[in-house]
């Protein structure tokens, strides 16, 4: 085992537990801040693995602006100081569709990748570097990016029509 | 030659003890610069509103900022019975900590040497180091955010809110701006970027070259202009300071905080202020590159002489921050998110997608015609934008005459509009004796006269009193 395999393991576990702590605890704001030890682990292991670009832009986008959002929304509502009793839900659900995605995509890249080894060349023109990555980004992978970020766009408009049932209301009642 | 220009490959050979030495140089840079920083800000704001500022502690007060925070030391570390103990202690911890790791890819000069080992000046640099610093900057907003939480209190949860808010805003104009930044000089490290303003790019005016200098403030100005109000935003100065606006907020997310803690979050807000500052000269003001008069000397940019021409650069730029700080009253929050959303983000993007165009245009061998075509097409689809843009017309709101014509039939009578209402025989009186008295001092009335001079308030000693 080398010194990558040994920092892979450690920083997954961390992930896999932060995960876990996020699901378990009662504590609102601190499942945000267990989130964030997640994705900070996940962030190293993309170090690790010499993906700096990757690594970065998830500790700023996901840790420095998506839970912050998140943390946003709960101090908005109610920003709870202390565990909060209502929030018990049954978890068997919850853990069967967790388990079985796990399982099912562990399975998946087992069986896909078994032992290929992936040298890992340092420097500008690694797998990881910035210029590398841009390219495969906008010439193999532009279609599906897009297509993502229209399905985001999509999902945020059918939140707010969701949340706000006087959007639609003007058409319909015309006494308004 | 000894000194030169560092690149990427020159960095992670050091032995151990000369890391040691820059990051403890890094360091004491950002707590001294901090301690020198709160001295200056007082002082130029003492100047610019025309009173001594601190002059007591020390020459010129330098020592003023110790003394207070020897002070802080020794006050007594409260904590509200309400708030979440762990978190309420690490949030100030945050906010320092990451405020001191955006030192470590600040390049402070070229390569020098130090006890014989021939090293950089800058702690280290990865070929995304402008991404680390805008990550870690993100990462400092947990300080105040949960610093406002875990008070457990109003004021510091709706400072910790607005700073959530504002910073996440901020974020997304910053990174906008810097895209601009890499697009010219090909690289994310900042010792790169600092390098790539060194070469004068020429231009050509009518057929006669001139070379420009290759500062990334006159290049790309409207970059300059959107990042440097951005840094504003997100290191919480005014006018932009609304997580702590004292004036509602009290202190906003510290209101709860005091003793070493509350120095902590001072500590972190001006070492953030310092590393803007450094930030800017590095992608901007070509970090430790000597100015134009003095670069003419080629010994300028080697050796120490550069962290001279780096810590004058960034004493100019956070001269630059306090000077708004004297000059510009907060702005509401609407309108700073307002700013933030409808104005920077849709310039920002809009200037990257017009300096994209011109790269393209120059790398693509397209003949000057095309080029022109090209502009010219783009120009008018610009213009056509603008001539037929739904403006948004502002619902008029009808008269007194006319809501009064469109009053439904059996309401109230009302008295006409246009009524002159006769003065009253009192105010009459008033208004000749005032005449009599401007007219010149005449003994008739000196009852009525009196009272009513006095009322004028035309006597300036009374007026200071009052102030």
């Amino acid at each position: 085992m080398t010194v990558a395999d040994v920092l892979l393991l450690g920083l997954g576990a961390v992930a896999v537990g932060a995960g876990l702590c996020v699901v378990t605890t009662a504590h609102l704001v601190r499942a945000g801040l267990y989130l964030v030890v997640c994705l900070g682990a996940l962030a190293g292991m993309f170090l690790v693995l010499t993906a700096e670009l990757v690594a970065w832009v998830q500790v700023l986008i996901y840790v420095g602006a998506v839970v912050v959002l998140l943390l946003f929304a709960v101090m908005l509502t109610r920003a709870p100081i202390g565990a909060s009793g209502d929030l018990d839900r049954p978890g068997w659900p919850g853990l069967l569709v967790g388990a079985g995605a796990g399982l099912g995509l562990a399975a998946l890249f087992v069986d896909a990748y078994r032992w290929t080894s992936v040298s890992l060349p340092d420097g500008p023109d690694g797998p990881g570097s910035a210029g590398v990555l841009g390219g495969e980004l906008f010439r193999s992978w532009v279609l599906p990016f897009e297509v993502l970020s229209v399905l985001l766009l999509a999902a945020l408009v059918g939140a707010i029509i969701v949340s706000r049932p006087d959007v639609g209301a003007s058409d319909r009642g015309a006494e308004r | 030659m000894l000194s030169q220009a560092p690149t990427l490959a020159d960095f992670g050979h050091d032995t151990w003890w000369v890391i040691i030495i820059k990051v403890l140089a890094a360091f004491v840079f950002g707590v001294v610069m901090t301690l020198l920083g709160v001295w200056f800000e007082r002082r130029m704001i003492g100047w610019m509103q025309v009173r001594p500022g601190p002059n007591r502690a020390g020459p010129f007060g330098l020592l003023q900022t110790l003394a207070d925070g020897l002070k802080m030391a020794f006050k007594e570390d409260l904590r509200p019975r309400g708030s979440d103990r762990l978190v309420f202690l690490i949030a100030p911890c945050i906010s320092a900590v990451c405020a001191l790791t955006a030192l470590a890819v600040i390049p402070f000069g070229p390569i020098v040497s130090i006890f014989g080992e021939r090293t950089p000046l800058q702690v280290t640099d990865v070929p995304v180091a402008v991404l680390v610093l805008l990550a870690v900057s993100a990462l400092s907003v947990y300080g105040v955010v949960l610093g406002g939480w875990a008070s457990g209190s109003p004021y510091p949860l709706l400072g910790g809110l607005r700073a959530s808010a504002q910073m996440i805003s901020y974020e997304v104009t910053m990174g906008l701006a810097v895209v601009t930044v890499f697009m010219l000089a090909g690289s994310m490290s900042t010792s790169e970027i600092v390098a790539a303003q060194a070469s004068n790019p020429e231009l050509s005016i009518g057929g006669a070259t001139l070379a420009v200098p290759g500062w990334y403030v006159l290049l790309l100005l409207p970059t300059f202009v959107i990042f440097a109000i951005s840094a504003v935003g997100e290191t919480n100065r005014l006018p932009f300071d609304l997580p702590e606006a004292e004036s509602e907020l009290v202190a906003g997310f510290m209101t709860e905080y005091s003793s070493l803690k509350f120095a902590l979050f001072m500590l972190s807000e001006y070492i953030h202020m310092v590393v803007a500052s450094a930030v800017i000269t590095t992608l901007f003001l070509a970090g430790w590159r000597a100015p134009w008069p003095v670069s003419v000397w080629d010994g300028a940019n080697q050796g120490w002489w550069p962290l001279l021409w780096f810590m004058g650069k960034v004493v100019l730029v956070m001269f630059v921050f306090v000077w708004l700080r004297a000059t510009l009253p907060r702005l509401r929050y609407d309108q700073f998110m307002r700013l933030g959303w409808k104005v920077l983000i849709p310039l920002a993007l809009g200037w990257v997608l017009v300096l994209g165009g011109t790269r393209v245009a120059q790398v693509s061998d397209l003949s000057r015609s095309e080029q022109l075509w090209l502009g010219g097409a783009v120009a008018a689809v610009l213009l056509l934008a603008v001539l037929f843009w739904p403006a948004r017309r502002q619902p008029s709101r009808p008269s007194p005459a006319e809501q009064v014509a469109a009053r439904p039939p059996g309401s109230f009578p009302l008295p006409p509009l246009d009524l002159q209402v006769p003065p009253s025989p009192q105010a009459r009186r008033a208004v000749a004796a005032k005449r009599t008295a401007a007219s010149g001092r005449s003994e008739a009335e000196p009852a009525v006269k009196r009272p009513l001079e006095g009322r004028a308030g035309t006597d300036p000693e009374g007026g200071e009193q009052d102030g």
